[in-house]
C-alpha cells in the first residue's frame, strides 16, 4: 500500500505501521518503503514517515541517510513548524556520520526569526550532545547566544540544554539572571521547573547565606562584611542586620507566584528553592503550598510527603499549624499512611503529643497491619522524644501485647525493649508478663528481644531467667538463627551471674551450638566457650568476661529514616531514593564570601562578554593609564548629555512612571554595584555625589560609559602587549568577534551627542523591556554585534544557502508625538500619540502605539474606552482595557496595537468617555510600518541581489556636503523610519534593514554617497508601495541642511 | 529526561510503547512488574523503582500504568494525563502517539496545554472523518498554533461562537474525619471554580467575590493576573477556550466547617460466634435549608467477613464478597424518615473477631450551595463587544469524608 499512488491508502499503511511499533512488534523490515515516503506532500504522512524514522533510524543508519536530504530542504521551509519538526525529527535520529549536519542545523536554527523554531534548537542540543560529547565545545557557543533570547519560549529549553551539557558553565548564567528572574513567571511550567532548579544552584554558589548566625556562620560574618562596599562596617563588628544581595531578593520575589502555580512540579520546585535558599523567617510560605498538593494524585502526595518529612525534621514549626491535615484515612495507600506517620512523628512536641497519642491509637487498630506496626514504632519514638509521655506510651504498649495479632505484639516487644533499655528503672514487672509471652509469641525478631531483655535484666528476675533459658534449651534446634544467637548470649550472661543454677544448661546450648548448620552461630558459640569456661589457656580474657556481657549497653537512639536525607537537594530523585541518582549535582555550599555582584549586571549587550576580563583590568596598572586616557573624551560627553538631555529626561520620567517595583530595585541595583566595584577610583568616587542629583537615565549612561572605556583600554592594551592577553579563555572565533565588536563601538563613539542621548537609557531599561513594552525609547546597539556574529558563524557554515534575519531593537526611537483628539474637540480630553518602536505585545502584526491621556478639565472623566471602531478591511485593533476614571489634570498612557496590513490607510475608530464618544484615527507614518533587522552586509547583498528591478526604487538627492557624515545620514534615517544598521565594509555607502510588522517582508535601504554633493538613495523591497512612500519621505528628510 | 514510556494495563499487558531516545525494551517493566506482585493493592505499588540501569517512575490513573523509564537525575515532573480508557487508546493508538510525539520532545516536555494539542492535531468527531474522507484532507493542523508563540499561550486564535457562553461551578468538597462519638477530629473545604468558556475572540474576564477573604489558600490557572489577585482580590484573565480549570483553592480549617449530616452507627461482632450486627442511621444536620442528594456510604469491612444480610429502609446497597466493600447507594434524605441499613453479618467460622470497626466513606452532594459561603459577586468583559451569557452554579460535594466508628 505504501506504493500507492493514493494519499489516504498510504496513509492507512503508515497508520498500521505505527500502530505496529506502539504495541513493540518489529516494522524494521518496512523501512526501504517508508524512507520513500518522507518527501510525501501530506503533512500527516510526513508525521508518521518522522515518527517511524526515529524509531528505526539507529538500526538501519545507511538507509536512514537517503531521507536526510529532505530534511535539509524541510529546514528551509516557509512554515516554521515544519522547519521545527524536521530539526526534531533529524536530531532525534541517532546516526553518528550526521553530526556535522546536526550541528549546522541547530545553528541555523537558533538564529531562525520563530521562537518555536529557536526552542526546538534547544532541545536538539542535547540530543546532539548525547550523541556526541565532543561537540561540547561549539553547543555551549549556541547555548551561550540562546541563553540571551529574550523569548520565553525558548528560556526553558534553552536552560535544559545548559543543565545537561554544562551544568557548571555557571558564568554563563550571570547576564541572563536577572532576565531569567524577571521572565519567569511567563515562562511554561516545565521551563519554569528547570529554571528554578538552576537558579537555586546559581544563587547558592552567589550569593552568601541568608541564614541567622546560628548556622555556624559566625566566623564567615567578618570576611563577609569585609567584601562589602561599606568600609565603615569593619569598624563595629557587632551584630549587623544582614543586608541582602538584591539579585536574591529578586529570585525569592519573583518566584513566590510561583507558588500557586497549578502545576505540582512548579509548586515543588520553587519550595526547595526557597528551602535552599531564602532566609528562614521567608520560607514559612511554601508550608501551605505544600500542603495543598496533599490533595492531588498519590504520587504526588508520595513525592510531597517525603520532602515534607525531610523538612519537618530540621523545621518543626513550619508545618505545625497543619498538623491536621496529615492525619491518615483509612483509605490512603500503605506508603502514604507510612509518610504521613513519619510526619506526625517529627511534628510531635509537648504541646500536641497528646492529640497524637490519640489518634494514634485509632491507627493502631487499623485493618492494614504493616501501617498498625509502623504506629507502634512511632509511638516509641514519641516516647523517647518527649520525656512527659514516656510512661503512658509504655502502658499502652504493653496493653497491645495481649493484641491478637502478632505482627503488632512483636512490634511492641521491640518497641519496649528499646524503651526499657533507655530508662534504667526498675520495670520487673513488664520483663515478667513478657517472659509469659514468650510461649505465644513465634516472630522471631520478638522473641530475640524478649530473651535480650531479660539476658540484660537477669539479676532482677533471679527466678524467671534459668527457667527461660530451660524451655529455650528444649526449643534450642528449632528457633530462627536470630534467636539461636540471643539464647547463646543469655546463657553466657546467667553463667557468668548465676553460674549455680544454670552451668549444666549452659553447657548443653553451648553443645548444640557447636553443631549448628550456621557458621555464626558456630563462631559465637566457640568464642563464649572460650571466654566464659575457664579453662588453662585463656587466662586474661575470662577475668574480664562479666564487663564485657553485662556492660552498660547505651540506648538507642530512635532516629527518623529521612534523617540523613538532608544533604539532598529537595525535590530530586536522589532525595526520594535516598541514593546518589547519576547527573545529580550536589547543591553546593555558600560561599563565603560573595562573589562580585557586578557580573550580573547586564551591560549593553554586545559588551557582555567583555565585562568580566574588563572587571579584572581594572585593578592592572595599564588600565589606569588609559582610563586618564579616555577621560576628556568621557568628561566632554558627559557634559554634552547634561546640557543636551532634554529629551532623554523627559522620556526618562515618563519610563518611571511606568515602571513597576522590581524594576525600581534592580536600576537601583545598578548603581550600587557600579559604584562598589569603582570604590578605589577617585575619578568616580567624585561622580558617586554628582549621581545622586542626576536621573536614572544618567545611571545607566554612567554604567556605559565606564564598561566603553575599560573596553577601549582593553583592547589597546591586548594589542599592546598580546602576551599578557588578559585572563581570557575564550575561543579564537571569540575574541575575533570582540575586536570587531570593538571596532563598532569605537564607531560608535565617533557618533553625534544626540545619538548618545538615548543610549543612555538602555542600562535601566535593558533587563525590563520585555514585559515593560510601554518603555521609553531604547536605543541598543545590538545590530552592531549580531551581524558580524553572524557572519562569523556563516563562516563556519558549509552550506551558504542560509540568510539569517532576525529582529532586532531599535536603534533610535523618536519622541514626536501625533496629536489624536484635541482638547478644544473633545471637551477637555486630550490625547496624544506616538510610536515606541517596540514589537507589539498583542499580536506579531501589530504596530504597538502608546496613547496619553490627559484630562484638561478640572472634573473627573470616567470610563474612557474605545467605541465603534472603522478599520479598512483586514486591520485590526486591540484596544487598552478601559479606564475607569482619570482625575483633573491627570494623565494616562494606555499602549494599544494596530495591524496596519503594511499599508498606510487610516485606523479609525470612537474614544468614548462616559458621557460623549469622539471620532478619531490614527494613520502611521510609513517608517513606523517596519522593525528593524540585523543583519550582515553579506546577507544584505546577497538579498539584494534578489530584490532587484520592479522591487528597486531609487532617487538622487542632492545636498550640501556637511549632511553627508555618516552619523547625520543615521539620525535623519532613524528618525523617519524604524531600521535596523547594517554595519558597511564602504565609507560611501551606508546600509539599513529593516522588515515590514505585517508581512515580513524585507525593506533594504542604500544611502550611496556620490561625487560633489549628490548621493543615492535605492530601496529594494517587495512591498512595492511602502517602498515608494518610504523614498518620497525619505528623500526631502535627507537633502535638506 | 523521560526516556520511553509505556502503558500497562491492570491485567499486565504492555499494550503501547513509545521511547524519545534510544531503544529501551521491554523487559525493564519486568521489574515494575515484580514490584506490583509484591504490592496486594494496586494501590500500593511504590512510585518510584530503582533498577540496576533505570528509574522506574509510576503513575496510575483510570487503571492503568504509566511508566516511564529514566535514566539520569530528574526533578520530579508530574505529567497530566487526562481521562483516558484502554480502549479510547487502543482505538486511537495514532492519535494518542502523534500526541505524544508533540508533548514531549527528547522527553522533555514541550506542550502540555491541551488548547494548542488540539489545534496541532484535532480531536477526531464523527463529522470531520466524513469530511476527510471526502476532501481527503488530513487532521493534522499544518501551521503553527498562533498561541504558542504569542504571550497567552493558552487561547487559541480566531475563536468563533454564535452563542457567548460563560459558566462558571463553583464546586467545593469537604474533607473530613469524624470520630466514633461524632466529633470532628480534621474538617476542611477544598474547593475549585470549573469554567466552561465559550466567547468569541479575545475576551478579557473579571470575576469578583462578594468575600474573597475566605480563600486562604489559592492556586492558579497561569491565566490568571496574579498582581491583580494580590492587590485587588479580583480574578482577572484572558480565558482559554472551552473547559479548564481556572482556581482552586482551600478554605482553611482554622474556620469552623459545617458538617451537613451525622451518622449514628453500631457495628458488633460478637466474640466466639459468626454473626455480628450492623446498623448505620443518616441524618442531615445544617444543611441550611438545601437537599442532600446522591448519598453512598462505603464500607471496607474486614476481611473476615463473609457476608452480610441487610435491609435498608431506602436506596439499594451491594457487597461484593471478593473485595469486601459495602456499598450502599442512598439517594436524597428527607428529614420526616431518616435512611437506615439494618441487619447481620456473617464472619468467616472459627476466625477471631476483627478489633477494629471498618469506618465509613460517605458521599454526598448539595445543590445551589457553597458550604464555604462563598459567592461570586459579579463577572466583567471587555475587549469584545457582544454581550455574553453568563451563569454560576454552586456545589457542595464530600471529599474525603471519613467516619470512625
Amino acid at each position: 500500500m505504501l506504493e500507492s499512488n493514493k494519499d489516504s491508502a498510504k496513509l492507512d499503511a503508515m497508520k498500521r505501521i505505527v500502530g505496529m511499533i506502539a504495541k513493540g512488534k518489529n516494522a524494521s523490515e518496512l523501512f526501504p518503503a517508508v524512507v520513500k515516503n518522507v518527501a510525501s506532500k501530506n503533512i500527516e504522512i510526513k508525521k508518521l514517515v518522522y515518527v517511524y524514522l526515529v524509531r528505526y533510524a539507529e538500526e538501519q543508519q545507511d538507509l536512514a541517510l537517503l531521507s536526510i536530504s529532505t530534511f535539509q530542504r524541510a529546514l528551509k521551509d516557509p512554515n516554521q513548524l515544519i522547519r521545527a519538526s524536521a530539526l526534531r525529527v533529524l536530531s532525534s535520529i541517532r546516526v553518528p556520520i550526521i553530526v556535522p549536519i546536526m550541528m549546522l542545523a541547530i545553528k541555523e536554527a537558533s538564529a531562525d526569526l520563530s521562537p518555536y523554531v529557536r526552542k526546538n534548537a534547544a532541545h536538539a542540543i542535547q540530543k546532539l550532545y548525547s550523541l556526541d560529547p565532543d561537540q561540547k565545545e561549539m553547543l555551549i557557543e549556541v547555548i551561550e547566544k540562546l541563553l540571551k533570547d529574550k523569548s520565553t519560549l525558548v528560556a526553558g529549553s534553552v536552560v535544559m540544554a545548559f543543565e545537561e551539557v554544562c551544568p557548571d558553565r555557571i558564568d554563563l548564567i550571570h547576564k541572563n539572571y536577572r532576565k531569567l528572574c524577571n521572565l519567569l513567571v511567563d515562562v511554561e511550567e516545565w521551563g519554569q521547573v528547570v529554571i528554578i532548579h538552576m537558579l537555586t544552584r546559581y544563587a547558592r554558589t552567589q550569593f552568601v547565606s541568608p541564614w541567622k548566625e546560628d548556622d555556624g556562620l559566625e566566623d564567615n560574618e567578618k570576611n563577609f562584611y569585609e567584601s562589602d562596599d561599606e568600609q565603615k562596617e569593619k569598624t563595629d563588628q557587632k551584630k549587623k542586620p544582614y543586608t541582602m544581595d538584591p539579585d536574591h531578593r529578586l529570585l525569592i520575589r519573583n518566584t513566590k507566584p510561583l507558588l500557586q502555580s497549578r502545576n505540582a512540579a512548579v509548586v515543588m520546585a520553587v519550595a526547595q528553592l526557597y528551602w535552599h535558599i531564602s532566609p528562614k523567617s521567608e520560607a514559612g510560605i511554601i508550608s501551605k503550598s505544600l500542603v495543598r498538593l496533599l490533595r492531588s494524585n498519590r504520587e504526588v502526595q508520595y513525592i510531597v510527603l517525603q520532602n515534607i518529612a525531610t523538612m519537618s525534621i530540621q523545621r518543626k514549626g513550619l508545618f505545625e499549624p497543619y498538623l491536621k491535615s496529615f492525619y491518615v484515612r483509612s483509605t490512603d495507600p500503605t506508603m502514604i499512611k507510612t509518610l504521613k506517620l513519619e510526619i506526625l512523628t517529627n511534628l510531635a512536641n509537648e504541646a500536641n503529643i497528646s492529640t497524637l497519642l490519640r489518634e494514634f491509637q485509632t491507627y493502631v487498630k487499623s485493618q492494614d497491619k504493616q501501617f498498625a506496626a509502623a504506629t507502634i514504632q512511632t509511638i516509641g519514638r514519641c516516647a523517647t522524644n518527649i520525656s512527659e509521655v514516656t510512661d503512658t506510651c509504655l502502658n499502652g504498649l504493653v496493653c497491645l501485647l495481649s493484641n491478637r495479632d502478632e505482627i503488632v505484639v512483636a512490634e511492641s516487644v521491640v518497641v519496649i525493649k528499646k524503651l526499657l533499655q533507655m530508662q534504667p528503672v526498675q520495670h520487673g514487672e513488664i520483663i515478667k508478663h513478657m517472659a509469659k509471652l514468650l510461649d505465644s509469641i513465634t516472630v522471631p525478631v520478638a522473641r530475640a528481644s524478649i530473651l535480650w531483655l531479660i539476658g540484660e535484666n537477669c539479676e532482677r528476675v533471679p527466678v524467671i531467667a534459668p527457667d527461660v533459658l530451660r524451655k529455650m534449651a528444649k526449643s534450642f534446634t528449632n528457633e530462627d538463627d536470630l534467636v539461636k544467637l540471643q539464647i547463646l548470649n543469655l546463657a553466657a550472661k546467667l553463667y557468668l551471674t548465676n553460674s549455680k543454677q544454670t552451668k549444666l544448661l549452659t553447657q548443653y546450648i553451648l553443645n548444640l551450638g557447636k553443631y549448628d548448620q550456621n557458621y555464626d552461630i558456630r563462631d559465637r558459640t566457640r568464642f563464649i566457650r572460650q571466654l566464659i569456661v575457664p579453662n588453662e589457656k585463656s587466662g586474661a580474657l575470662s577475668k574480664y568476661a562479666k564487663k564485657i556481657f553485662l556492660a552498660q549497653k547505651p540506648a538507642p537512639l530512635l532516629e527518623s529514616p529521612f534523617k540523613d536525607r538532608d544533604h539532598f537537594q529537595l525535590g530530586t530523585l536522589s532525595h526520594t531514593l535516598n541514593t546518589k541518582a547519576t547527573g545529580y549535582l550536589e547543591l553546593s555550599n555558600w560561599p563565603e564570601v560573595a562573589p562580585d555582584p557586578s557580573v550580573r549586571d547586564v551591560e549593553v549587550v554586545e559588551l557582555a562578554k567583555e565585562l568580566i576580563p574588563a572587571g579584572k583590568a581594572k585593578k592592572e596598572n595599564p588600565a589606569k593609564k588609559f582610563y586618564s586616557e579616555s577621560e576628556e573624551e568621557e568628561e566632554s560627553s558627559d557634559s554634552s548629555s547634561d546640557s543636551e538631555s532634554e529629551s532623554g529626561s523627559e522620556s526618562g520620567e515618563e519610563g518611571d512612571s511606568s515602571e513597576d517595583s522590581s524594576e525600581d530595585s534592580s536600576s537601583e541595583q545598578d548603581s550600587e554595584s557600579g559604584s562598589e566595584s569603582k570604590g578605589e577610583n577617585k575619578r568616580t568616587a567624585k561622580r558617586n555625589s554628582k549621581i545622586k542629583e542626576e536621573s536614572d537615565s544618567e545611571d545607566g549612561e554612567k554604567e556605559n560609559e565606564k564598561s566603553k572605556t575599560s573596553n577601549s583600554s582593553n583592547a589597546e592594551s591586548s594589542s599592546i602587549e598580546e602576551s599578557s592577553s588578559d585572563s581570557e579563555s575564550e575561543s579564537e572565533s571569540e575574541s575575533e568577534i570582540e575586536s570587531e565588536s570593538r571596532k563598532v563601538t569605537k564607531e560608535r563613539e565617533k557618533k553625534t551627542k544626540q545619538d548618545r542621548n538615548p543610549l543612555a537609557k538602555d542600562i535601566s531599561l535593558l533587563d525590563l523591556d520585555d514585559f515593560n513594552p510601554v518603555s521609553t525609547p531604547v536605543a541598543l546597539p545590538t545590530p552592531a554585534l549580531s551581524p558580524s556574529l553572524i557572519a562569523d558563524l556563516e563562516g563556519l557554515n558549509l552550506s551558504t544557502s542560509s540568510s539569517v534575519i532576525s529582529v532586532s531593537t531599535p536603534v533610535f526611537v523618536p519622541m514626536k508625538t501625533h496629536v489624536l483628539l484635541h482638547r478644544m474637540s473633545g471637551k477637555g480630553l486630550a490625547a496624544h500619540y506616538f510610536f515606541p518602536r517596540q514589537p507589539c505585545i498583542f499580536g506579531d502584526k501589530m504596530v504597538s502605539v502608546q496613547i496619553t491621556l490627559n484630562n484638561t478639565t478640572d472634573q473627573k472623566i470616567a470610563n474612557i474606552h474605545i467605541g465603534e471602531k472603522k478599520l479598512p478591511i483586514g486591520m485590526q485593533i486591540h484596544v487598552f482595557n478601559p479606564i475607569e476614571s482619570l482625575e483633573p489634570e491627570g494623565s494616562i498612557t494606555v499602549s494599544m496595537g494596530i495591524d496596519f496590513c503594511d499599508s498606510t490607510q487610516t485606523a479609525s475608530f470612537q474614544l468614548c468617555t462616559k458621557d460623549d464618544c469622539f471620532n478619531v484615527n490614527i494613520q502611521p507614518p510609513v517608517g513606523e510600518l517596519l522593525l528593524p533587522v540585523a543583519m550582515s552586509e553579506k546577507d544584505f547583498k546577497k538579498e539584494q541581489g534578489m530584490l532587484t528591478g520592479m522591487n528597486e526604487t531609487s532617487t538622487v538627492i542632492i545636498t550640501a556636503p556637511q549632511n553627508f557624515t555618516p552619523s547625520v545620514i543615521l539620525q535623519k534615517v532613524v528618525n523617519v523610519a524604524n531600521v535596523g544598521v547594517v554595519p558597511s565594509g564602504q565609507d560611501n555607502i551606508h546600509r539599513f534593514a529593516a522588515k515590514t510588522v505585517h508581512s515580513g517582508s524585507l525593506m533594504l535601504l542604500t544611502v550611496e554617497l556620490k561625487e560633489g554633493s549628490t548621493a543615492q538613495l535605492i530601496i529594494n523591497t517587495e512591498k512595492t508601495v511602502i517602498g515608494s512612500v518610504l523614498l518620497r519621505e525619505l528623500k526631502p528628510v535627507l537633502s535638506q541642511g | 529526561m523521560i526516556h520511553s514510556l509505556f502503558l500497562i494495563n491492570c491485567s499486565g499487558d504492555i499494550f503501547l510503547e513509545k521511547h524519545w531516545k534510544s531503544v529501551v525494551s521491554q523487559s525493564v517493566c519486568d521489574y515494575f512488574f515484580e514490584a506490583q506482585e509484591k504490592a496486594a493493592d494496586v494501590e500500593n505499588v511504590p512510585p518510584v523503582i530503582s533498577t540496576p540501569h533505570h528509574y522506574l517512575i509510576s503513575i496510575y490513573r483510570d487503571k492503568l500504568f504509566f511508566v516511564s523509564v529514566i535514566q539520569t537525575e530528574v526533578p520530579p515532573l508530574f505529567d497530566y494525563f487526562g481521562e483516558c480508557s484502554e480502549a479510547a487508546i487502543k482505538d486511537n493508538v495514532v492519535i494518542v502517539y502523534e500526541l505524544l510525539e508533540e508533548m514531549l520532545d527528547n522527553g522533555f516536555p514541550l506542550a502540555t496545554e491541551s488548547n494548542i494539542l488540539k489545534e496541532l492535531i484535532k480531536p477526531p468527531t464523527i463529522l470531520r472523518s466524513v469530511v476527510n474522507s471526502i476532501t481527503g484532507s488530513s487532521n493534522v493542523g499544518d501551521t503553527l498554533p498562533t498561541g504558542q508563540l504569542s504571550n497567552i499561550p493558552w487561547r487559541r486564535a480566531g475563536v468563533k461562537y454564535t452563542n457567548n457562553e460563560a459558566y462558571f461551578d463553583v464546586v467545593e468538597e469537604i474533607d473530613a474525619i469524624i470520630d466514633k462519638s461524632g466529633a470532628t477530629v480534621f474538617a476542611e473545604i477544598q474547593g475549585v471554580i470549573d469554567a466552561c468558556i465559550k466567547l468569541s475572540g479575545m475576551p478579557d474576564l473579571s470575576l469578583s467575590f462578594m468575600n474573597p477573604r475566605l480563600l486562604d489558600d489559592v492556586s492558579f490557572h497561569p491565566c490568571i493576573r496574579f498582581k491583580r489577585w494580590e492587590s485587588e482580590r479580583v480574578l482577572s484573565f484572558i480565558p482559554p477556550d472551552g473547559n479548564f480549570r481556572l482556581i482552586s483553592y482551600r478554605v482553611s480549617s482554622q474556620n469552623l466547617v459545617a458538617i451537613p449530616v451525622y451518622v449514628k452507627h453500631s457495628i458488633s461482632f460478637k466474640e466466639n460466634s459468626s454473626a455480628g450486627r450492623f446498623d448505620i442511621t443518616i441524618g442531615p444536620k445544617q444543611n441550611m435549608g438545601k437537599t442532600i442528594e446522591g448519598i453512598t456510604v462505603t464500607v471496607h469491612m474486614p476481611k473476615v467477613v463473609l457476608n452480610m444480610n441487610l435491609t435498608p429502609t431506602q436506596g439499594s446497597y451491594t457487597f461484593d464478597p471478593v473485595t469486601k466493600v459495602l456499598t450502599w447507594d442512598v439517594g436524597k434524605i428527607t428529614p420526616q424518615k431518616l435512611p437506615s441499613l439494618k441487619g447481620l453479618v456473617n464472619l468467616q467460622s472459627g476466625a477471631p473477631k476483627p478489633e477494629e470497626n471498618p469506618s465509613l466513606n460517605i458521599q454526598f452532594r448539595i445543590q445551589q450551595l457553597a458550604i464555604s459561603g462563598l459567592k461570586v459577586n459579579r463577572l466583567d468583559m471587555y475587549g469584545e463587544k457582544y454581550k455574553p451569557f453568563k451563569g454560576v452554579k454552586y456545589v457542595t460535594k464530600a471529599g474525603k469524608f471519613q467516619v470512625r466508628t
